[in-house]
């Protein structure tokens, strides 16, 4: 139990123990100087990525029994939540490390899993590359085909947005293998290897916000892939990620709020010093109000996020759940964030001030691993179910 | 008190570098000399040395009213085998009442080990002396937590009462050469299979041009405030303009802007001088306590609430980057002038 | 190797602030932590057992609560740890506390059969500041002592070590076993991994007191035992009622330091 009511009160000691290694460790080796350098850069640090992976915190993803950090759901979403607080950007890749790696423990083989988790324990990075420039959540619209030429299948394609596309050595790749329909038959998952000929990386995404975060392009050029590196049956793959997908909701928002909670403490800082009409605005009432509109989104945002966590632990995985973490996290991030720029005023609108910073890095939350759009149509689709004709 | 009558005297151990006296072992003669008055007792200087003819004339010169000398090889260097064998020796023999050892880091390798042997009290890092007046032991004052708290420390139930004092604390009396004394010579020599520790080799690292805190009369010192290693070029313009030595606060070491030689504070040195000029620090108790006790503190700060202004005689509110050069400017015309 | 490295639980001194009216310390609420000096010994000890192998015994004398500062050193290379405490042990000084140590480190070697190579100590605590511990631990014990080190290397039944000086630092060698201090290192201390954490986490911290301790006397620790004796504490004066200036261009306000101070006849 902590004395700040804004920290999550029911850590286990291990938890804690592990949140309290991030701050140590982050607090000292990515100083805002360096954070601010890589925003600018647009450079992930992978010098401090490799020290944190060394601690154990490579392959979060990966149970123990393949080599990995075996953290349970919970867990993860916390090591992530203050990972974000220190930089974005930085977490979005770091902890995307292992993403690529989720799909095989719904539909790999015992061999894949265990080879493929030492490889992520060692600090290999997997990205997952599925979105293409004309089809992202509607992936009937893939057009990457993986043709069989015997043992093999010969992949063509371009994907783009991909996370850590220019500093992995593995890819989950989504190609059409088969006749593709509305319920996403026809796709399958395949593992490339980055030094497989064919296989390039393109420019890096000039992004808005979390810009130390990795994001290429990637392009397959007759890239012959085996077929032992299919993920799960032939034409199953998107099936395989919508279900990986229903589990990796409550990790994916975390980072979010870590950002959410860093705009927080600076607007709190800051209202206690910032003097106008003679007392520090913290002792206006409409900062106060702002600040308690603050404090209750991160706080629901995070039980929201903690029980959808709690659930994947328990085995049970609701896409509807996660569709209403993922949306609501994201927005009450990005709306903490605002509310804080707001509250600095102009130095909120200054590069010199990490604010705006905030403000873009928690913008993509709304926008990536499915826009909101669709986690509502998701959510509303189940609300009101099937309608007999 | 009866108990200790065969105890007498208050000794000051003269630590030397390289065959020649430390500054500290010659400022403890000033307060040593007032306390063995006010206890009805001598103050004996006592050097350990390979030659000690100079050292020995330097503490007359400075107000020992006796010296003990031991002469030897084995004592060119410090060593802690040597040194605590020797001083046992002389313990027993004379029987002080009392001790003063510079804080040095050889005085606090051979005062623990020494009052150890002794079992007796040792108190470390002192910054004030005096007699306590209820029971006349010596009352030795120190810094703890940091600096944050001051201690007062008796010995009453043993003897000697060894303390080792701060360096740049007290200062050295006016020399007197013409003032001399009695000087025994005791001849102690170290059986050979007690020591156990070699210096290989002392490596000296401060260039000579870097004027040493200790003894400068005007050091200008720079803090995180600078915000960057090259800015110290600043606070060395301004240094030389003085004349001064350049110091640095721990969050500039820390940070590795320079080299840790040039720490003052509570893990660093502590300074006394005429004018202590701190630059971009904010003066955290751990760096007061390494130069609270200059003459004439002047801050510069952009931060009207940094600490440091608490202990400032003299304070400017504002950017260093901008008065600093202007100062630097200002004193070489005043000194062309 | 068989090391032992003793550590002290101290609050973070660097966070303590003095209450403006009482003018005390304001203990409350400043975290504990272990004493910086020591987690650099501990780091030194952890280097030679990455380089040699061996074992690391962590002791630390202190109330229960020190537990967590053992099994912080557990996290970052300590392989056991003990907390020597017992009640008798209280007010103890300098000397009684050395005793105590050095009683415990027979008491250790007689548990184990096996002597310590090397011991370990901080230069000083950042609470009682003394740094006078170890060295009368070596006494205690009878073994060579090196203070003040900031880098040490084993060669055969030797050590070499670089000492810090004001001037630079010297080199100096003895045999093994030595008590040293650790000053700051050039190496920082190392991060846990998570799995030496969690595992310290669980680790049974074995409480060592006058029970284990039969070959102390107890008259020889705490305020019995202890020769220097406090007569007060209290908290530096500040000095305060200095001259601020601060005119609207800074250049003005560095023009007008430099007269005063001139015309105090301080330059």
């Amino acid at each position: 139990m902590t004395d700040n009511f804004l920290d999550y009160q029911l850590m286990t000691e291990d938890q804690q123990s592990l949140v309290d290694m991030i701050h140590e460790f982050m607090s000292k080796e990515m100083p805002q100087e360096l954070v601010e350098k890589n925003d600018r850069e647009g450079h992930f640090s992978m010098d401090v990525a490799k020290k944190l992976g060394e601690m154990g915190f490579y392959a979060m993803d990966v149970p123990e029994q393949y080599g990995g950090a075996g953290f349970d759901c919970v867990t993860i979403c916390l090591i992530r939540e203050a990972l974000g607080y220190y930089c974005g950007g930085f977490a979005n890749s770091f902890v995307g490390q292992s993403f690529g790696y989720k799909p095989l423990l719904l539909a790999g083989t015992e061999e894949q899993k265990m080879e493929y988790g030492q490889r992520l324990a060692n600090g290999e990075f997997w990205a997952t590359a599925l979105t293409e420039p004309q089809g992202g959540s509607d992936a009937v619209n893939t057009r990457t085909k993986a043709v069989k030429d015997g043992d093999d299948y010969i992949i063509n394609g371009n994907k783009c947005f991909v996370t850590n596309g220019g500093i992995s050595n593995l890819y989950t790749v989504s190609a059409v293998t088969g006749e593709t329909n509305l319920r996403g038959e026809g796709i399958s998952l395949f593992i490339v290897e980055r030094d497989f000929p064919g296989v390039s990386m393109g420019k890096h995404e000039d992004k808005m916000g979390i810009r130390a975060s990795n994001t290429t392009e990637l392009t397959l050029q007759d890239v012959r892939v085996p077929a032992k590196n299919l993920i799960g049956p032939v034409n199953t793959g998107y099936q395989t990620m919508m279900k990986m997908l229903a589990r990796t909701r409550p990790t994916g928002c975390a980072p979010a709020l870590g950002i959410a909670r860093r705009a927080i403490d600076l607007a709190i800082d800051y209202s206690r010093q910032r003097i106008t009409f003679g007392k520090p605005i913290g002792k206006h009432q409409g900062i106060q109000f702002k600040l308690a509109d603050m404090a209750i989104r991160l706080q629901t945002a995070r039980n929201q996020m903690i029980y959808n966590a709690t659930l994947v632990d328990q085995g049970v995985y609701d896409t509807v759940v996660g569709s209403i973490t993922k949306a609501y996290a994201s927005e009450a991030a990005f709306q903490i964030c605002v509310d804080a720029q707001q509250i600095f005023a102009g130095y909120g609108y200054s590069k010199e001030y990490p604010l705006e910073k905030l403000v873009r890095d928690a913008r993509i939350y709304s926008i990536f691993e499915g826009p909101n759009e669709v986690q509502r149509w998701i959510i509303g689709n189940r609300l009101v179910g099937k309608i007999k004709k | 008190m009866s108990i200790f009558a065969d105890y007498k005297n208050l000794w000051v151990f003269i630590e030397t570098y390289k065959g020649k006296a430390r500054s500290v072992g010659l400022e403890l003669l000033n307060p040593g000399k007032e306390l063995a008055r006010q206890m009805g007792e001598s103050m004996v200087a006592v050097i350990l040395g390979d030659d000690n003819q100079e050292n020995i004339a330097a503490a007359f010169a400075y107000g020992a009213d006796e010296v003990i000398s031991v002469e030897g090889p084995e004592f060119a260097h410090y060593n802690t085998e040597a040194y605590t064998y020797a001083m046992e020796k002389l313990v027993e023999k004379y029987k002080p009442s009392t001790m003063l050892i510079g804080a040095t880091i050889y005085g606090r390798d051979f005062g623990p080990r020494l009052a150890c042997r002794l079992k007796t009290g040792l108190t470390a890092d002192c910054t004030a002396l005096s007699i306590d007046e209820e029971s006349g032991n010596m009352a030795w004052t120190r810094p703890a937590f940091g600096g944050n708290l001051m201690a007062t420390i008796l010995c009453p139930n043993t003897r000697p009462q060894i303390g080792t004092v701060r360096p740049g604390v007290f200062k050295k009396v006016e020399a007197d050469s013409a003032h001399k004394g009695n000087v025994i010579k005791e001849a102690i020599s170290v059986p050979q299979d007690i020591i156990k520790t070699r210096l290989v080799e002392s490596i000296q690292e401060i260039s000579g041009e870097i004027i040493k805190l200790e003894d400068a009369e005007i050091i200008v010192s720079g803090g995180r405030g600078l915000g960057r290693p090259e800015n110290f070029s600043y606070v060395r313009e301004l240094a030389e303009a003085l004349g001064a030595a350049v110091g640095a606060s721990r969050a500039a070491v820390d940070a590795g802007w320079i080299p840790h030689a040039h720490q003052v504070g509570q893990t660093g040195k502590t300074v006394g001088p005429k004018i202590y000029i701190a630059c971009g620090i904010s003066g955290a108790i751990q760096h007061l306590a390494g130069m609270g006790g200059s003459d004439c503190i002047v801050a510069i700060n952009k931060d009207p609430e940094a600490p440091i202004f608490s202990v400032a005689d003299y304070g400017i509110v504002g950017d260093l980057f901008e008065i600093l050069p202007v100062m630097a400017a200002e004193i070489k015309k005043l000194k062309n002038a | 190797m068989n090391i032992l490295v003793c550590v002290k639980q101290v609050p973070d001194t660097m966070e303590i602030k003095i209450d403006p009216v009482t003018n005390t310390l304001i203990r409350d609420g400043v975290p504990s932590i272990v004493n910086p000096f020591d987690s650099y010994a501990l780091e030194l000890a952890a280097r030679i057992k990455d380089e040699t192998g061996g074992k690391i015994t962590v002791v630390c004398m202190g109330p229960k609560q020190a537990e967590a500062a053992l099994k912080e050193c557990l996290a970052v290379g300590g392989d056991k740890a003990y907390l020597v405490t017992d009640r008798a042990f209280g007010g103890s000084d300098t000397l009684a506390t050395s005793y105590i140590l050095s009683c415990t480190v027979q008491y250790l070697e007689e548990l184990s059969g096996e002597k310590f190579d090397i011991i370990f100590c901080g230069k000083q605590a950042i609470d009682g500041d003394t740094g006078q511990v170890g060295s009368e631990m070596a006494e205690h014990i009878g073994l060579p002592q090196i203070t003040c080190i900031q880098d040490i290397k084993v060669e055969g039944d030797k050590i070499v070590v670089r000492q810090e000086m004001d001037e630079g630092y010297n080199v100096l060698e003895t045999k093994l076993p030595a008590v040293v201090s650790v000053t700051k290192t050039p190496y920082e201390p190392r991060y846990p991994t998570v799995k030496a954490k969690l595992a310290a986490n669980r680790a049974q911290i074995t409480h060592i007191t006058t029970a284990e301790l039969t070959n102390l006397t107890v008259e020889r620790t705490g305020l019995k035992g202890s020769p220097t004796k406090v007569k007060k504490t209290f908290t530096p004066q500040r000095k305060g009622g200095g001259t601020i200036i601060q005119e609207d261009a800074p250049a003005d306000s560095a023009v007008k330091l430099v007269a005063l101070m001139s015309g105090a006849a301080l330059i």
